[in-house]
């Protein structure tokens, strides 16, 4: 277990001008947390051993991501009540250990402002990202002091008093500050403490640690130096690992294996365990070549290399040495490299990708190549039009079209449907060798599968070398950069300079397609912590404040 | 002047930080001689559900061939014969794009649902939002959303940015419902429970730091911020109201544990989901703890994925795929299909039908809207949308009809319902989903 945060920090109560109330400065952004950021915090400050139970509110995509779809949510009463639910939980069990709260209540019948003052404040300022206000801190004390005594107990009330902070605006949303930029006239920048928080969720998907808030604080992170001390050893922490995941994790939707089901008759291998299993084995290939092995981004598409459990194993029917593990203990995870000659590499044949993008229980050519193109090509597919008559498509039964592919160029026949289904389903046919779950096969229905086409231009004869022509395409360096840049800046690439991504992707080449070193290049951008304000916006934003 | 302050300083004066105990006589017969209100003459209280279905049903086979009172239900509603005289349907109505494109299996529930079709910029609030402003503020829960499919999505919103997510599993509903929180309103006895003051007096706390959180948003993020403080005041509502001793009601019974079911789009995990929501809704309803649910039978989020066990294609896909028999004169995997899911609605009415209250039962006080995405899934259509009501909503609507109102909007019937049930509102949609003219035959 890591040593709690809250015990290391020190609070400090500030003004409000940290909230972004004071003259010139503005909100310019609201975004709420992810659940995994949400855990993530909980683990950080008060111990990895703290439970978490609930539901939260679903996320909503936008231009892509999630992310950028964390800047329109709101909290609804059913989202609140659970939130509420998880926090109450939570602080229940932080009250318990006394040895998180860094003091002893003069007596712990009543209140004790001193005591609930230096906890609340502790944990407020690693919560809430920066020093917890005076006013904060005041409602807070209040808060538990009023708690303590209708329950006649000091733990009661700071327990209520942090459930309250857990569900509370300023933990629930990461709110950015923009302040003017001391270095650029009329211009505007993020405060040090809002750069700190985009920071952190880009590299570890995590608050700030108590270096970086210090660093904040100090206003070190307002150097060059500083900040780009702060940079590098955050790139250089284990914890970037957690930032990749929660990446791609976003960029290739595998929120979507939450909905994900598959017919048990049909797919009987598809267990419960292969759809927990599938999103990690391809994080993990994720991981190990681009920030383990330093690799090139687009190796992913061709790598032999993955790691497997034996019901992935089993999906896969590849040979797996059994791991003698205790009763109950979880599988291992074995890396695993396709010799060869198997026609089998890259993620585009995993099974989260290809079951993840194919109905409950059959493949979906068309479905597998809308994914390729939207998710890792960035390219846009058009939803398909009303009055069609699907009949001839989907008919396994037909003994006609035994294949996808026979079935796919009757339906091609319809004028209506031919341009989208060009640029859909040559790629997902190249993936027919795996089926609706990620089996292998060679024939549907007794006929051999030809899953040869061409992407673009450029012709394959299967999926592996679907991969490679996928390796080779500009768009998908292009995605990469596009979607990371939104991720990391928390706007569309469409709002971003052109002329700035176009200079990031030749970079992105020079340094070998190395994520890491993307990453470094986006944090230390101007653009990073850039804030664009119209001067309407600015007075829009000084006319409600409260001054 | 600060209201939060002065609310909190209510809630404390009020119960000075001591236990309450109050003492209600447990009446023999809480209801005057027709069931009607209570006996002390207030009025059962009115309630509201809609029922969400995707893919609707064959034209030509669901609307009944009589229009008017008396009507017969076609072929595949012959299932809901039970309940015909709590029921109106309405057949011939449709959805108005203007020009704007749709989605084939979303644009249908939105208009059913918003009377507009929501744009990345916004979106109206779902009526059952609207609904829940008027009848919902002084229950446990606003409104309650569920979903039969497995989906946590669901067509009930306040804005764009504040969707109201269905809870798949009947084991958490239960939990929600009838967890520790739950106070039983016929207990002849009332003991504030100190835990909830104090949480309540904590979140007073929160509420007073709002004006320092919304002071400098931009409008978009100051809705947003305003939607939080929105929920949270429905928190707080909601602690004062398990700060009360409840209103008795008369058929309220706390069930049983909720039986674990599989939750998914299989049509029997979906039927079996349908059954355990519908018997826990009934219950919350008859115990007071909410006035307004939404069910997602199936679409809870867009297409319907509801799908026969070993078959390769779900509902959604058949309605593409399959031939129609040329001698039944439909597509019979789909009818079979559609036929399964209304024997959800059916099995949804029948719980509510069973709670007696006096000589009435559950579902003469409340109204549910039954809507769904398509007029003939197999080809996207959104003119002559299968629409229903069921229930009488405390006599203020009236059963039986079947209202055949070709070209009009779908949104009379929202509109229409709204009314009934007193929300203080003229006209309803936008562009040419825009009405004022309710169907005056259903009112009462």
């Amino acid at each position: 277990m890591r040593f709690p945060l809250a015990l290391i920090g020190v609070a400090t109560a500030l003004t409000a001008a940290t909230l972004g109330i004071a003259a010139d400065t503005h909100t310019v952004g609201l975004r709420r947390i992810s659940p995994d950021q949400y855990r993530q915090i909980i683990v950080d400050v008060f111990g990895s051993d703290i439970k978490i139970g609930g539901r939260f509110d679903p996320d909503s995509r936008d231009n892509g991501l999630l992310a950028l779809g964390a800047a329109k949510v709101s909290v609804t009463q059913t989202g609140l009540e659970q939130y509420d639910g998880m926090a109450r939980t939570v602080a229940a069990q932080v009250a318990a250990r006394r040895e998180l709260v860094p003091c002893k209540p003069a007596t712990e019948k009543a209140a004790d402002d001193a005591c609930a003052a230096k906890f609340l404040g502790h944990v407020g300022r690693l919560l809430y990202r920066r020093p917890i206000t005076d006013n904060e801190l005041k409602a807070q004390v209040g808060a538990a002091n009023a708690a303590a005594t209708q329950l006649k107990n000091f733990y009661s009330g700071v327990e209520l008093s942090l459930a309250a902070m857990l569900s509370s605006p300023q933990f629930l949303y990461r709110r950015e500050i923009a302040e003017p930029d001391p270095d650029h006239s009329g211009q505007y920048r993020l405060d040090a403490y809002s750069k700190a928080s985009k920071l952190s969720f880009l590299f570890w998907n995590a608050a700030p640690d108590v270096t970086l808030l210090a660093a904040a604080e100090s206003g070190y992170l307002n150097t060059q130096k500083g900040y780009a001390r702060q940079v590098d050893r955050m790139l250089a922490s284990p914890r970037l690992e957690a930032g990749v995941r929660a990446f791609f994790s976003d960029m290739f939707a595998f929120d979507d294996f939450g909905m994900l089901a598959k017919d048990a008759k049909i797919y009987p291998q598809f267990s419960v365990e292969v759809n927990a299993d599938a999103a990690e084995e391809t994080l993990r290939t994720v991981v190990d070549l681009l920030i383990t092995r330093r690799g090139d981004y687009r190796d992913i598409f061709t790598t032999k290399k993955t790691f497997l459990t034996p019901d992935l194993a089993s999906v896969y029917a590849v040979p797996l040495p059994r791991t003698n593990l205790a009763n109950g203990e979880p599988d291992a995870w074995v890396p695993f490299e396709y010799p060869a000659a198997d026609p089998r590499a890259g993620i585009l044949m995993q099974v989260s990708f290809v079951a993840l993008h194919s109905h409950a229980g059959r493949s979906s050519p068309t479905i597998r190549g809308k994914a390729l193109r939207e998710i890792i090509l960035c390219q846009k597919v058009p939803d398909p039009p009303g009055n069609v008559n699907f009949t001839v498509v989907q008919d396994t039964s037909n003994p006609v079209y035994k294949t996808a592919r026979e079935r796919l160029n009757a339906h091609a026949t319809e004028a209506m449907c031919t341009g989208c289904h060009k640029i859909t389903d040559p790629l997902g046919l190249a993936l027919e060798n795996l089926d609706g779950a990620g089996g292998f096969r060679t024939h549907e229905n007794g006929a051999p599968l030809d899953t040869s086409g061409a992407m673009d231009g450029v012709k394959f004869t299967n999926g592996a070398e679907l991969g490679q022509v996928v390796h080779d395409s500009p768009a998908t360096t292009g995605c990469i950069v596009n979607r990371l840049t939104s991720y990391a800046l928390g706007n569309p690439a469409s709002s971003v300079d052109a002329e700035w991504l176009k200079t990031l992707q030749q970079n992105f080449a020079k340094d070998g397609f190395r994520i890491p070193n993307l990453l470094r290049r986006i944090a230390l951008s101007d653009e990073f912590s850039r804030v664009t304000l119209t001067k309407t916006a600015a007075a829009d934003s000084m006319k409600g404040s409260p001054k | 002047m600060n209201t939060n302050m002065n609310r909190r300083r209510a809630l404390r004066g009020m119960l000075n930080g001591v236990a309450v105990t109050v003492g209600v006589p447990f009446l023999d017969c809480f209801l005057n001689t027709n069931g009607t209100a209570l006996a002390s003459g207030a009025e059962l209280p009115v309630a509201f559900g809609t029922w969400v279905q995707g893919l609707g049903f064959n034209p030509g086979f669901w609307e009944p061939k009589v229009v008017g009172k008396g009507y017969t239900n076609n072929v595949q509603f012959e299932m809901l014969n039970p309940f015909k005289d709590k029921i109106n349907i309405f057949s011939g109505m449709k959805v108005f794009l203007d020009a704007r494109s749709a989605m084939p299996h979303s644009t249908g529930y939105q208009v059913c649902a918003m009377g507009d079709i929501p744009t990345p910029a916004g979106s109206p609030p779902s009526l059952d939002s609207i609904v829940a402003d008027t009848i919902g503020t002084r229950t446990r829960f606003r409104s309650i959303e569920v979903s039969c499919d497995g989906g946590v999505g669901s067509w009930s919103r306040r804005s764009a940015t504040a969707i109201n997510a269905s809870e798949p599993s009947p084991v958490a509903l239960y939990k929600r419902i009838f967890g520790p929180e739950f106070k039983d309103p016929n207990n002849a006895s009332f003991e504030p429970d100190p835990q909830d003051m104090a949480r309540r007096s904590v979140l007073s706390f929160v509420t007073e730091q709002r004006q320092d959180l919304v002071g400098d948003l931009g409008a978009s993020d100051k809705a947003r911020m305003d939607e939080y403080f929105t929920a949270l005041r429905g928190l707080e509502q909601q602690l004062d109201l398990q700060l009360q001793k409840p209103s008795p009601m008369p058929s309220c019974t706390v069930p049983g544990n909720a039986e674990e079911a599989k939750v998914g789009a299989d049509i029997n995990d979906a039927l079996a989901n349908g059954k355990l929501h519908a018997q826990l809704l009934a219950h919350a309803l008859a115990c007071g703890q909410t006035r307004v649910f939404n069910v997602a039978f199936s679409g809870s989020g867009g297409g319907a994925l509801i799908r026969i066990p070993g078959s390769t294609q779900n509902f959604h896909q058949w309605t593409h795929e399959e031939g129609i028999d040329p001698k039944l004169g439909y597509q019979p995997n789909c009818t079979w299909l559609m036929g399964k899911c209304l024997e959800g609605f059916a099995g949804m009415l029948a719980a509510l039908d069973s709670v007696r209250e006096g000589d009435h039962t559950l579902l003469d006080r409340i109204v549910m809207y039954y809507f769904t995405d398509n007029g003939y899934a197999r080809l996207h259509t959104l003119d002559n949308m299968p629409l229903m009501t069921a229930g009488l909503a405390n006599g203020r609507i009236k059963g039986g009809y079947h209202i055949s109102a070709t070209g009009d909007p779908v949104t009379r019937v929202g509109l229409t319902v709204m009314q009934a049930l007193g929300v203080p509102i003229s006209n309803w949609g936008t562009y040419s989903n825009d009405t004022s003219k309710i169907v005056t035959d259903i009112v009462a």
